[in-house]
């Protein structure tokens, strides 16, 4: 699948997709720093919802968000098959909490549609576009986007 | 740019390794201990100033230095007796020659009125017909600006570990043979008065600065008639000619009546750049020198210069293909008897030379006894601090996996005597030397921020009219460098207090039978694990019926409220309180020992204070050795696992029901013995439980807040006492309220650091909120 698709351009990117409940999204492999089966986490008080706290990763105190709540999507409790994706962005690490981890694709920029306009504004703000690869909607996350602002969250 | 700024910013440093230096050896002369060791070191201090300064143009610093300097060595060659009042004089100009270092560096400005009046006392101070007699002047010690490893003609050999030992930078110079000269008292014999012999032989740094061979001839000119002659035959074949390498020596026959010093000022600013050589007069050649390898051919001038070649040279590191040869070093024979040590040059910055007879008038190098004076053979290694954090973090995660493991590998249930265990154990304390080890390379005296002290006091006593004498105890106190940088403060703070607060003045003193000097004390020292530091002073004491009145009339506390002696006088604490009558410019804003208080809590400290009346008081601040770990409580809330900082509890207890009673609709205050706290639910606060269960259930902290209120801290269940690592939250995420930092547990959870302050006023935000009867005082 992906050597038909690298063929099919040399702008081509490398994705990584997960699923989050029924829905498929992905995120750039660059930023990626590894992947991690759950582990129960420390609960941080005064934090949104979609903070699931912190884990203690090799002595770093990395902060995990709940992918699917962020997305406003409701709770479910992590199974043994959950893992966290680490995500590098601007200066700062954060596991992503996902359901699986499906594969890693090799898109090129016309495969990629700007997101639809839907009512969510979750999805508005962090779908940056959908891939359709082989009948499958894989939305892409904008990852920037996802974590909050230092100041806007203190509150 | 970017080298010479780097190198600057290496000067800098030495600056204030120097100063420090200047004010030690001048806190010593006036402690009585003048002799020719201090004053030298005094005196090479400020003159390594000066040629560090002269090399980047930093002219009002060079010429403030100068007059220093001039003085310093009048007083160096017994021409001007040591009394207390030049040490005062002394010392007063080291602030103002500090002030000129900081100037220079772009940090603050210098008083340029007060700094040329205090240049023109210390011209007064010289004598005006200061040149010195070179027959009894000792030899003159060229202390080397200290970024330019660079040959060093000296009177002793651990002169030259002394000064060598602040050659540790890194500009791919190589090091030169050392040469040593030792005068020998016959030479002066022969000597005629005022003829003398240089010998210059310029480095090729000198013309990578723009100096100018010519232009120092043409001073040399100015102090008399001289004769200069090119000595050319170091100069190699064209094909082998390094055009960017020096060559050539010249040997100058001055005759002048203004000394050597006059002769060596023409060569300040290119001092390291080119060897230089004073002879007086013509001497006889030596038999000595006549045995060594002579390359050169005698040089015409009328005092014969020879040339000797340290063969051994060639085997020094050498980045630029110079030829060796061009690199030995000169020496001009002084004298018949004299000996001539060469001194090869080793790639280990402190090269050994045996001196076989010091010379009658060399000064000995020795530097006033300090702990980080490397002695012979030790170096020192400047190592960039991140890399050191970078260690630690690594060994912080060493500690926390050794745990992890050891209690993987208790689940398993494995005997105690098994091979597995008694490695582990040995493990463990492996890993604990480590992690003490390597906190101990973080670790400093806790004197670079006490040699700040002296100058305060000197200030602080004379704007308010006192005098007063600072004595110092336990410099070489090390703690981590985290919490010496935050120590300053506070230091200063309780200082001026002592002195402005604390001592009477002088005449107050004479009436009460005291000295009229005050004495205050500051003290370094290490107690069960935390660094204290005491601040007394032998002045008056608190006034205690002053303070509670005072502590009345700002309604700080109530008028009725009985307290004890100790209460009293820690009344102080509290913000808004000030004794001062007067508000000055040195204490008595009212922003005075709360906040020392505040920040010395933040530090995780606890300050205290005794005081007897007539007798002084004593200011007494105990810290954690280090903020990269902290002694902290283990307890659970609402099934998390919480630690709270030991510091900031002062008790914990099992409540009684009858204890806890009512306040509003929904508070709850806890009577201990007599006083009422507000009662809080960490759980509840940190919104990990909604409703908090019977307080009787759980176990209560009480605990004291930054600006001292109290409270209660209700948890399920205390776990114990730990040392944990400290960890940042907001490295990948941001700042959580009422939580401080986030450490790993044995099991390697997170665990979170509780923010007492910030739980305290959480919970005072809260609207419907009974107005707390001991809190009074802290509103």
């Amino acid at each position: 699948m992906t050597e038909a698709i690298a063929a099919s351009s040399s702008e081509t990117r490398e994705l990584i997709s997960f699923r989050v409940g029924e829905q498929e999204y992905c995120v750039d492999i660059m930023a990626v720093r590894e992947i991690r089966g759950w582990s129960p986490a420390t609960t941080l008080p005064q934090s949104p919802s979609y903070m699931r706290g912190v884990i203690n990763l090799r002595g770093a105190v990395l902060p995990i968000m709940d992918l699917a709540v962020r997305l406003g999507m409701p709770m479910v409790e992590p199974t043994v098959r959950s893992v966290f994706i680490v995500v590098q962005a601007d200066s700062r690490t954060v596991g992503l909490l996902v359901d699986a981890v499906s594969d890693i694709l090799s898109v090129s920029d016309e495969m990629c549609q700007p997101t639809p306009d839907i009512a969510c504004d979750a999805v508005r703000s962090f779908v940056r576009g959908i891939i359709s690869i082989e009948g499958r909607m894989i939305s892409e996350i904008s990852l920037d986007r996802l974590l909050p602002e230092r100041e806007a969250l203190a509150a | 740019m970017d080298e010479l700024e780097a190198i600057k910013v290496t000067f800098f440093q030495e600056c204030e390794e120097l100063l420090a230096d200047l004010e030690g050896g001048l806190l010593a002369m006036q402690d009585g201990n003048d002799d020719g060791d201090t004053v030298n070191a005094v005196f090479r201090a400020v003159h390594s100033i000066k040629g560090g300064a002269g090399a980047f143009g930093l002219e009002p610093l060079v010429r403030f230095a100068h007059v220093f300097e001039t003085l310093l060595d009048a007083r160096r060659s017994n021409e001007i007796p040591g009394t207390p009042d030049l040490t005062a004089l002394l010392l007063r100009a080291s602030d103002v020659l500090a002030d000129h270092v900081s100037a220079a560096r772009g940090l603050g400005v210098v008083d340029m009125d007060a700094s040329a009046a205090m240049a023109a006392e210390l011209k007064a101070a010289t004598d005006p017909n200061a040149a010195p007699v070179a027959a009894a002047a000792p030899a003159v010690v060229e202390a080397e600006p200290a970024f330019e490893p660079a040959p060093v003609v000296i009177g002793a050999a651990n002169e030259l570990l002394g000064d060598d030992a602040l050659d540790d930078d890194d500009l791919g110079f190589d090091f030169q043979p050392m040469t040593i000269t030792l005068d020998a008292q016959a030479a002066d014999a022969a000597v005629i008065e005022n003829v003398w012999t240089v010998s210059i032989r310029p480095k090729s740094d000198l013309y990578r600065k723009a100096n100018e061979t010519g232009l120092l001839l043409r001073e040399l000119a100015r102090l008399g008639p001289v004769q200069a002659t090119l000595d050319d035959s170091a100069l190699p074949a064209l094909d082998l000619l390094d055009p960017e390498a020096a060559y050539v020596t010249w040997s100058v026959r001055v005759e002048t009546d203004q000394g050597e010093d006059a002769i060596r000022e023409v060569f300040e600013f290119v001092d390291g750049d080119c060897e230089l050589e004073i002879v007086r007069g013509e001497a006889p050649v030596s038999d000595l020198l006549a045995t060594l390898k002579d390359a050169a051919a005698p040089a015409p001038a009328p005092a014969p210069v020879f040339e000797a070649i340290v063969p051994s040279l060639e085997v020094a590191p050498e980045p630029a293909p110079a030829p060796a040869a061009v690199e030995a070093s000169v020496i001009a024979a002084p004298a018949a008897a004299a000996p001539v040590v060469e001194a090869t040059a080793a790639p280990a910055p402190a090269p050994v030379a045996a001196a076989p007879a010091p010379p009658p008038a060399a000064p000995s190098g020795a530097k006033p006894a300090q702990i980080d004076v490397p002695g012979p053979g030790q170096s020192v290694i400047r190592v960039d601090p991140e890399r050191i954090d970078r260690l630690i973090d690594l060994v912080g995660e060493l500690v926390i996996n050794q745990a992890m493991l050891a209690q993987r590998v208790g689940e398993y249930g494995i005997a105690p005597s098994s091979n597995l265990a008694m490695g582990l154990d040995e493990l463990e304390q492996l890993t604990r030397e480590i992690q003490d080890s390597v906190m101990a390379i973080r670790a400093q005296p806790v004197k670079s921020v006490f040699q700040r002290m002296p100058r305060l006091v000197r200030e602080v006593a004379n704007m308010t009219g006192k005098q007063a004498r600072l004595v110092m105890d336990g410099e070489n106190t090390e703690v981590d460098k985290t919490v010496i940088e935050r120590l300053s403060d506070p230091i200063t703070h309780m200082l001026r207090n002592a002195i402005d607060h604390g001592l009477e003045s002088p005449e107050e003193r004479k009436a009460a039978g005291k000295n009229p000097e005050g004495v205050v004390r500051l003290a370094a020292l290490h107690r069960s694990g935390r660094i204290v530091i005491e601040v007394s002073d032998d002045g008056k004491g608190i006034n205690r019926e002053r303070v509670h009145s005072i502590a009345v009339k700002k309604g700080l506390i109530s008028p009725d409220l009985v307290l004890t002696d100790e209460e009293i006088d820690n009344l102080i604490f509290l913000p808004g309180f000030s004794t001062a009558d007067k508000i000055s410019d040195v204490s008595g804003r009212g922003v005075g020992m709360d906040v020392v208080k505040r920040s010395v809590q933040a530090l995780g400290g606890r300050i205290s204070i005794a005081s007897r009346p007539g007798q002084g008081s004593t200011f007494t601040l105990s810290l954690p050795l280090t903020l990269a770990v902290l002694d902290g409580m283990v307890v659970d809330v609402a099934g998390e696992t919480l630690v709270i900082p030991l510091a900031c509890i002062v008790e914990s207890l099992r409540p009684k029901s009858e204890e806890i009673r009512p306040l509003g609709p929904s508070g709850h205050v806890l009577a201990v013995r007599d006083s009422f706290v507000p009662l809080i639910d960490v759980g509840v606060t940190l919104n990990y439980r909604d409703r908090s269960p019977a307080a009787t259930e759980g176990v209560v902290l009480l605990v004291e807040g930054e600006d001292g209120s109290r409270a209660a801290l209700v948890a399920d269940a205390i776990h114990g006492q730990r040392q944990v690592v400290i960890k940042s939250l907001e490295q990948n995420y941001q700042q959580v309220e009422g939580v401080a930092a986030a450490t790993i547990l044995g099991d390697g959870r997170v665990a979170l650091i509780l923010d007492v302050d910030a739980v305290i006023n959480l919970r005072r935000r809260e609207p419907p909120r009974p107005a707390d009867p001991t809190l009074i005082a802290a509103e």
